[in-house]
This record gives C-alpha cells, sequence and structure tokens, in this order.
C-alpha cells in the first residue's frame, strides 16, 4: 500500500527531516509511527499525501509512484487517502454535514447519495443528529470524530492521521484510536503518527519508531 | 483492496451524468456567488459602483460622439453630390434618370432641378436678368440633387457613388464636396479613436478592480481553500466560485453603469431640448440603442469575469496546504 525506497527529504533550509528511509505497508494494515517531536513523522505523512515531495527515493503509494503524478493530477491522488489532523482543519463557517460532505461534493457525487454517505460516516463516529451543528458548538473531542468522518467519508482505501490524539485526554484518545481500529478492521490501511507510546503500545499494532529522520529498528515487523 | 485510482473512476462515469455535474455545479456556484455579494451589501456595493463609474465613462463618451455625428447629420446636405446631365436630354429623361438614381441602395433622396427653374434661380440669384433675357436659349442643364444614405456617408462611399452616376450615359459634370465631407470625418474618426483609447484604459480598470477584490477575497478564504485543496480539489473547482464572483461584480457594475448613462440623459433631456429650441432646432438626445446595452454588459460581465480569472490564476496557486 505504501512503499518508501530510500527516500530523503530536505528543506530548503537545509535541515534534513527524513534520511535514507525504507520501509513498507501492506494493504489493509494499521501501522503507528512515533518519535520526538522533530523526528520527521509530519514529513513522511506529507510525503505520502504529496504535501511534500522527497528529496531523493521513492514513494509509491497505492501502487502508484508519486514522482510521476504532475500537479495536475494530485487532487485526484488525494482523494483515495483520508487525512486527519491534529487541529481537524474543519470549516468553522460550515456546519458538521457540510464540513463531511466536502469530499462528495468535490467528487461529485450526487445528492442523496452524499445524504445517505454522511449520514453513515457521522453514525459511524457516533455523531449522528448533530449534522446541523456548526464545529465550534462541538467538544474538541466531538470536533476530532467530524475530521475522522471527513476523512473516511468517501471510503478511502488508506487513513492517515497526524497526531489525531494530540488535543485529546486520555480516555478520548484511546476512543479515537479505537475508532481507527474499527475502520482498519474493515479493510482500511491505517497510518496514524502519534508520540503518545503508552496509547501506541496499548493497541498492540506494528510501530515504526523514527529517530532523526531514520527508523529506529529497521527490522521491525510485527507489533509486540 | 484497493480501488483503482485516478482518471479510471472519472471515465466510468457515462457522460450525461458527468453533464449532470457539471451544470449542477455551475448552477450551485453562479447562485453561490450572488448570494456571498448580497451578504456584504456595503463593501461589494463600493467595489460595484466603481466599476459601474469605470464602464459608465466610456459609454458617456461613445453618446456624446454619436450624438455629435447625429447633430452633424443635418449639416450633411454639403455632401449632396450634383449630377448635371449633357445638354439636349429631355426633361422626361431626366426624370427617368433622376427615379433609377433613387433606386439605389446608397441614396435616400434625389431633386430633379429642372433647366428652366435653374434658370429662374440664377436670374433671381446673380442678377444678370437682363442680359440673360438676352440669350436665345437656356444655357443651363437639367440637374440632379443626389443625397447619399447617411450609412454611405463615409468619403470612400461617396466618391464610389460619384464615380457610379459619371457612368451613367447622360451625365456630364458630377461635382461632390468631398473634401469636406473627408474632413469632417477625420475630425469624427480622431474623437472615436479618443473614445476608443479611454474604453481600453477604463476596462483596464475594471480588470484591475476585479481583479484586487478577488484577491482579497482568496486571501481571505484561505484556509478553506488548503483544506478543500487536502480533500481532493481540482484547481477548477476552486477557481469556480471566484469566476463567478467576477462575473456579478461586472454584470452588476454595468448594470450600474447603464442607470448612470440613463440618468445623465434623463438630466440632460431638459437643458438640451431647451437650448435646441432657441436655435428652432427640434434637436434630441439621442440613447445608446439596445446594441450598445448590449455591448456594455456583455463587456462587463467579461471584464468581470476575466480580472477574477487572472487573479485567481496567480494567487490560487500560491495557497498549498501544509
Amino acid at each position: 500500500m505504501i512503499r518508501f525506497e530510500q527516500v530523503s527529504k530536505r528543506y530548503p533550509r537545509g535541515q534534513e527531516a527524513l534520511s535514507n528511509l525504507s520501509f513498507h505497508v501492506t494493504p489493509g494494515e494499521m501501522v503507528f509511527l512515533t518519535g520526538h517531536s522533530g523526528a520527521g513523522k509530519s514529513t513522511l505523512l506529507k510525503l505520502i499525501a504529496l504535501l511534500e515531495r522527497p528529496t531523493r527515493g521513492r514513494v509509491i503509494v497505492n501502487g502508484q509512484n508519486t514522482k510521476r503524478l504532475n500537479r495536475r493530477r494530485i487532487p485526484r491522488f488525494r482523494r483515495n487517502i483520508g487525512i486527519v489532523f491534529q487541529n481537524h482543519k474543519l470549516l468553522n463557517d460550515r456546519s458538521v454535514y457540510e464540513n463531511v460532505a466536502l469530499p462528495l461534493i468535490i467528487d461529485g457525487i450526487g445528492r442523496k447519495e452524499t445524504g445517505r454517505r454522511v449520514r453513515a460516516a457521522l453514525d459511524q463516529v457516533g455523531l449522528l443528529g448533530k449534522e446541523n451543528r456548526v464545529p465550534m458548538e462541538l467538544s474538541i473531542g466531538q470536533q476530532q470524530r467530524v475530521g475522522i468522518a471527513r476523512a473516511v467519508v468517501s471510503k478511502p482505501a488508506l487513513l492517515i492521521a497526524d497526531e489525531p490524539t494530540g488535543n485529546l485526554d486520555p480516555d478520548l484518545s484511546v476512543e479515537v484510536m479505537r475508532l481507527f481500529a474499527r475502520f482498519n478492521d474493515v479493510g482500511v490501511t491505517v497510518v496514524i503518527a502519534s508520540h503518545d507510546l503508552s496509547l501506541v503500545h496499548q493497541l498492540g499494532r506494528r510501530v515504526l519508531t523514527l529517530e532523526e529522520g531514520r527508523l529506529a529498528q529497521p527490522e521491525n515487523t510485527d507489533g509486540p | 483492496m484497493a480501488r483503482k485510482p485516478d482518471r479510471k473512476r472519472e471515465q466510468k462515469r457515462p457522460f450525461a451524468q458527468r453533464l449532470r455535474i457539471w451544470t449542477s455545479r455551475h448552477v450551485q456556484n453562479c447562485v453561490g456567488a450572488l448570494g456571498r455579494l448580497w451578504r456584504q451589501p456595503f463593501s461589494n456595493g463600493m467595489t460595484i459602483i466603481v466599476i459601474g463609474i469605470a464602464l459608465a465613462l466610456p459609454a458617456a463618451l461613445h453618446l456624446m460622439v454619436k450624438n455629435g455625428s447625429a447633430l452633424g447629420g443635418r449639416w450633411e446636405s454639403v455632401v449632396d453630390i450634383s449630377v448635371y446631365l449633357k445638354q439636349g436630354v429631355s426633361e422626361q429623361d431626366a426624370m427617368r434618370i433622376a427615379d433609377s438614381i433613387l433606386q439605389k441602395q446608397e441614396v435616400t433622396e434625389v431633386e430633379l432641378i429642372p433647366a428652366d427653374q435653374a434658370l429662374e434661380n440664377f436670374r433671381r440669384a446673380s442678377g444678370f436678368g437682363a442680359a440673360l433675357d438676352a440669350l436665345s436659349d437656356n444655357p443651363l442643364p437639367h440637374a440632379i440633387v443626389v443625397r447619399p444614405d447617411p450609412e454611405y456617408a463615409s468619403p470612400e462611399a461617396v466618391i464610389d457613388l460619384g464615380t457610379a452616376l459619371q457612368e451613367i450615359p447622360e451625365a456630364d459634370i458630377v461635382q461632390q464636396d468631398t473634401e469636406w465631407v473627408e474632413r469632417f470625418h477625420a475630425i469624427l474618426d480622431v474623437v472615436r479613436r479618443g473614445v476608443l483609447v479611454a474604453a481600453v484604459l477604463l476596462a483596464l480598470a475594471v480588470l484591475i478592480i476585479v481583479g484586487n477584490t478577488i484577491r482579497l477575497d482568496i486571501e481571505n478564504r484561505r484556509e478553506e481553500i488548503e483544506v478543500t485543496k487536502l480533500v481532493g480539489a481540482t484547481d477548477g473547482f476552486i477557481r469556480r466560485p471566484f469566476l463567478y464572483s467576477g462575473f456579478w461584480y461586472g454584470l452588476s457594475g454595468a448594470l450600474v453603469a447603464v442607470l448612470l448613462v440613463l440618468a445623465s440623459l434623463w438630466l440632460l433631456a431638459g437643458p438640451v431640448g431647451r437650448l435646441a429650441g432657441f436655435y428652432g432646432s427640434d434637436f434630441e438626445l439621442e440613447g445608446l440603442g439596445p446594441r450598445a446595452y448590449a455591448v456594455l454588459l456583455v463587456g462587463g460581465a467579461f471584464l468581470g469575469w476575466f480580472g477574477s480569472w487572472v487573479a485567481a490564476a496567480r494567487h490560487l496557486r500560491r495557497i498549498e496546504p501544509t
């Protein structure tokens, strides 16, 4: 599903965020990405979503070599990836329904089908009935779940999340992580960056640890 | 597992469905952009009024030229062409020739001045009455005064008409005051060119006003643009609402311009009528006419659309999610 081959990323300001990184995530896998802040977790996720391009090496996502995707083809590529952010990136001037429906509207899905899928996604994150609320009216945990609903509403094969529990208390964090695990159970490949080691180990999935842009244990295969 | 991404998904959709998606998107964006305009009536109203003034200026100049040439049309009898027939052509023949000239589409009016009448006129005007009485024959020929249609009153057309008249076998001398006509049209051409230059400059001003407004609009919606890009929106999808905003700015500005022109005409009609009255003229101000109004509206809408297109092309590309 995701294959990094000797990938390095150097930012224009000079520091090398990732160096010579290789790993493989198979379809249907759920992988945690840990490491100190600045270890390159966010950079790695950005390379997957084509928010950044690698300086060297190959990044293959969903069978596509991202190097061959020019600017015009990035939008379609991104529609196959659900992205969840720490600060959820919801639009505060739109209702929960409109926020979740956004990827479907962009994809040109009809009104009826959109309504059905948005409600299904909200149901999955336990927010059915909040469609007409504005994100600001919801709790932080609920806002994060709206962000997750938006990420899964178009049924992407791959879900990536950057510190999705960064702003949540431990109980909510567990709840959100369980949510991701449920999507993984139905076949979605999930990659989550998190610095919360105890939480990560609690879930018992494969862990990739980044240290200064390199994998700490390159041969790490399955979780503990 | 993974659905094959990319083009294939798009191609799977039948044409009718894609057309439906396309149409509903445009309708939504079109209406949505109008709604956004209404929600900030004050600041958008200012922009629209500025666009309206910029569009009204060339329209007003055009009106001046139009009314100027209409006024000028009243002296256009000087472009009359006089055809003097050969001696010995009978009056019946002269009448027949006058009729055939009137058949030409370039001609609005002909007046036959028979030789006898010409002599009479000359006798009265010159004061050579006694000398003329000494002549046994009338030395003057029949003359036909031809008035070209205003649409064919350009110097070239008048010269062409003169050449055509010269080819009538019975015609002797064809006289036309083309030099005066040329000068008159040269002046009008200069003024017209001036209006054109002003129109181009003011159109540029409209482009800049709309472009700048859209640029600010894009800045204000930066977050929204970033998020939509993140969830896979194409450039076209993001650009479309801004293009419709520009379209509405331009069209509303053009409507304001039309209102300004109508108001000015209404304000000027009274005084102009009174002024004309002093000169014993029934001259009335002419309006722009349906075609010019259509040009103003379509042109305004196009300028708005194009201005926002330029702004969107420049600024949307710079906003990338991070």
